[in-house]
């Protein structure tokens, strides 16, 4: 047996289950799953610019006749639904699994969105394991069903599946071989014509696998008490069983289509019957649209948040027990830019300035807090360059402050470089800075079509960013050192002056953590006069005493980077290089 | 709840790049090797930038729940002062707190906008710390990088694991040039409590 989180067994589920393609886009939780498949023998895979284009890859190696594993987190489901939905009625030719890594918490996400959603939605059936053993065996089965039933099917975990380590008895790889393609327009031409008719073999395909989630084992009802039942799956199967270990349990490893039947009976078979659900009402509203009653509980189940077994002890009636409450002069802790980061100079400026800045998704999302506080929006994946545009059409013939979008390179690539075609195509101003730090780093430093690196090392081209942007008829782009406060000002400051323009500033230094190169640290000498200033920059490495304000580098931290010293008139932040 | 009375909850806490992760992997192997069941849940992505950040590994006959829950823990690690502060309320009565004797100012402490706690050793030792020099420690067994193997071994102290499972765990899990240096850490660590 050996232990490996939920990512690592689900990427080891479709190795044995002879996948040969992985296709996706980092994001927290789901990441590791791709990066562990794709150090498999046997299979080919890569990260795509986004979601969307991930499951079209997929969607046509599996018409071609081959097994395919595509990962991404929830809000990644949002932008692969397009080829999903339609996915559903095309069917499939090799099998072809997706997993949905949900974030319930946001731990690393900007919403708590539920993906069971998507498969009632979608009619794409979908699978939900709640522990590595599960993550690796129902991967692997998912491969057969979706042959045997013609449908891509999905896997379902949260953040307490993806990164829990768990015991997992791992096997030996099935070869399968490439199926047959053959030319079928009625299957994969998806014009009305031919869709009309598939949507009715959808129904027919979805009641297949209605009968079958009634038999399988997936759903497994564990018979304990006959006072009370509770319906669960996925990591809240372990918090019931855990606070309730006298209860009976419907544990649902297929969460749509659901076993009716089976529901009904084990709801018939307990007095009262309680659903647990973490961050949605997903499986109580689908028990209730079978007209079963559902008990309320003693004390609300938390609507928002992850649950635990304590959540569903005190829902239930159990109390919380004795323990010593945290001093009430605990300061936060929240996670900032790292010292000597690429970022920071740039998130300065825009403050000092007053900028309004749209923001985006990434490291420098950070960017939006204290002290630096150089953001006013951040939406979803590409927003930046395209709520900027909006910011400009609102605002347009009033006096107003620049309009600023902050995209980092691989978020350019996922979707923001439709957003500025958008922008050029319709002649919107504004400007538009691409913080090209080498690499996706907020999600473990992935390769990007931009800095050229693939998943399994593959030969590759380095796109050239400022040729792309150019080309589309943007003609003001800049490339500048954002370590180079004065440079960043400057080019900040100009780019903003020419307000009718649309205008793109690359600031190009690679992240801090791609290299670990460390210089000397810096120090401060007795030169320092308390302004505070160095410390409004946010570098953990810098700090001021409460009350004489004198600052002080720690060396530890320190990466010698020497953006601090360009921000001290008193040349009191000094290498300590020779 | 017989069969969860058995299950033994640690909580490693502390902050991004700390060795927490390292030292909770260790831990779960060793109660692997013991033959126990085990589970260990960590939270990656946007915390580890300096956040506060806390791994648990869960052991037993039986384990079922990942997490930890408030008033729960066997063992509480800290690998610093206010996260073992933060961290206090999840802590079961008559359960271990290890911290070690370290604080690292937070980002809005450094910048002036808050402060650190009031007498934080002295608010640990009335909630029943056990505090470790672990750094020094560690300085003193020639191996300043391995303060997350010290209180490693501090935790070793109380846990039904041998000592020399620990060392094999310890040893086939480090950099291969470090081994000596960080088995002299571990010895040093649960020193520093049995002692």
């Amino acid at each position: 047996m050996e232990l490996l989180s939920g990512n690592e067994a689900i990427a080891q589920g479709a190795w044995e289950a002879g996948a040969r393609i992985g296709v996706a886009y980092p994001g927290t939780p789901s990441t590791e799953t791709m990066e562990e498949f794709a150090k498999k023998d046997g299979v080919y895979a890569e990260w795509c610019p986004n979601e969307k284009v991930a499951v079209e890859v997929g969607a046509g190696a599996c018409a071609a006749g081959a097994r395919v594993l595509a990962t991404m987190k929830h809000v990644g489901v949002n932008v692969a639904a397009d080829p999903l939905f339609t996915v559903a009625y095309t069917g499939v030719n090799g099998g072809f699994v997706i997993l949905a890594a949900d974030d319930p918490g946001m731990h690393s996400s900007q919403n708590e969105q539920d993906s069971r959603f998507y498969a009632l939605a979608a009619r794409i059936p979908m699978l939900e394991p709640s522990d590595s053993a599960e993550a690796l065996a129902f991967t692997r089965e998912a491969f057969d069903f979706s042959e045997r039933f013609d449908m891509p099917f999905m896997i379902r975990s949260t953040v307490r599946i993806s990164h829990a380590k768990t015991l997992v008895e791992m096997g030996e790889r099935t070869e399968v071989p490439l199926r047959p393609y053959e030319k079928d327009a009625s299957k994969w031409v998806m014009m009305p014509a031919f869709a009309k008719p598939r949507r009715i073999s959808l129904d027919s395909r979805v009641d297949a696998v209605k009968a079958w989630a009634e038999e399988c084992s997936l759903n497994r009802a564990e018979m304990r008490s006959r006072e009370v039942g509770i319906i669960c799956s996925g990591a809240a199967y372990q918090y019931v069983v855990e606070a309730c270990p006298e209860v009976s349990v419907l544990k649902l490893g297929c969460v749509w289509p659901m076993p009716e039947a089976k529901i009904r009976s084990f709801a018939d078979a307990v007095d009262r019957l309680y659903v647990v659900d973490e961050a949605s009402e997903y499986l109580s509203l689908m028990v209730k649209s079978l007209g079963i009653e559902v008990a309320p509980f003693t004390r609300p189940l938390p609507a928002a948040g992850e649950l635990s077994a304590q959540a569903v002890s005190v829902a239930m009636g159990g109390e919380v027990p004795a323990h010593q409450e945290a001093p009430s002069d605990v300061p936060g802790r929240p996670p900032a830019l790292c010292p000597g980061c690429p970022h920071r100079l740039v998130f300065k400026e825009l403050s000092r300035m007053r900028a309004i800045v749209t923001g985006d998704i990434g490291c420098y999302t950070l960017g939006a807090l204290p002290p630096l506080s150089g953001m006013d929006t951040c939406v979803d994946m590409g927003s930046s360059v395209s709520m900027a545009h909006g910011f400009e059409l609102a605002l347009a013939g009033t006096d107003h402050r620049p309009v600023v979008a902050v995209i980092g390179d691989s978020t350019f690539g996922h979707s923001g470089l439709s957003s500025l075609l958008n922008t050029a195509y319709n002649k919107g101003a504004g400007t538009v800075c691409i913080l090209d730090n080498r690499t996706t780093a907020m999600t473990g430093r992935q390769g990007n079509p931009f800095n050229g690196v693939t998943l399994q090392n593959r030969e590759s081209r380095e796109m050239d960013l400022e040729g792309l942007v150019r080309a589309l008829g943007i003609e003001d782009v800049q490339t500048v050192d954002p370590h180079n406060a004065e440079a960043v000002r400057t080019a900040l400051k100009e780019a903003t002056h020419r307000a009718d323009d649309l205008s793109v500033i690359v600031f190009r230094a690679p992240c801090v953590l791609l290299e670990r190169k460390r210089k000397p640290a810096f120090e401060v000498t007795s030169a320092c006069t308390g302004c505070g200033v160095c410390a409004t920059l946010g570098c953990p490495a810098i700090s001021k005493d409460a009350e004489t304000g004198v600052a002080f580098v720690d060396a530890s931290l320190c990466i010698g980077c020497g953006q601090c010293a360009q921000y001290c008139k008193f040349g009191a932040l000094v290498s300590t290089e020779a | 709840m017989a069969e969860n009375e058995k299950t033994t909850t640690v909580l490693l806490c502390g902050v991004g790049g700390q060795g927490t992760i390292l030292a909770a992997d260790l831990l779960a192997r060793a109660a692997r090797a013991a033959g126990l069941d085990v589970k260990l849940s960590e939270i990656h992505g946007m915390a580890q930038r300096g956040g506060a950040v806390s791994t648990v590994v869960r052991f037993g006959s039986h384990v079922q729940s990942m997490r930890a829950d408030v008033g729960c823990a066997d063992f509480i690690v800290s690998f610093e002062t206010t996260e073992a502060l933060r961290n206090l309320p999840f802590l079961k009565e008559g359960g271990t707190l290890l911290v070690n004797d370290e604080a690292v100012k937070p980002l809005p402490v450094a910048t002036g906008k808050a402060a650190m706690p009031h007498d934080a050793r002295g608010k640990l030792a009335r909630a029943g710390a056990v505090l470790i020099p672990a750094g020094r420690i560690a300085r003193e067994s020639g191996s300043p990088k391995s303060t997350n193997v010290v209180l490693l071994g501090a935790m070793a102290a109380g846990l039904p694991f041998a000592v020399e499972s620990w060392e094999e765990i310890v040893s086939a899990h480090v950099p291969p040039k470090t081994v000596e240096a960080n088995l002299r850490a571990f010895r040093a660590g649960l020193d520093a409590v049995q002692g």
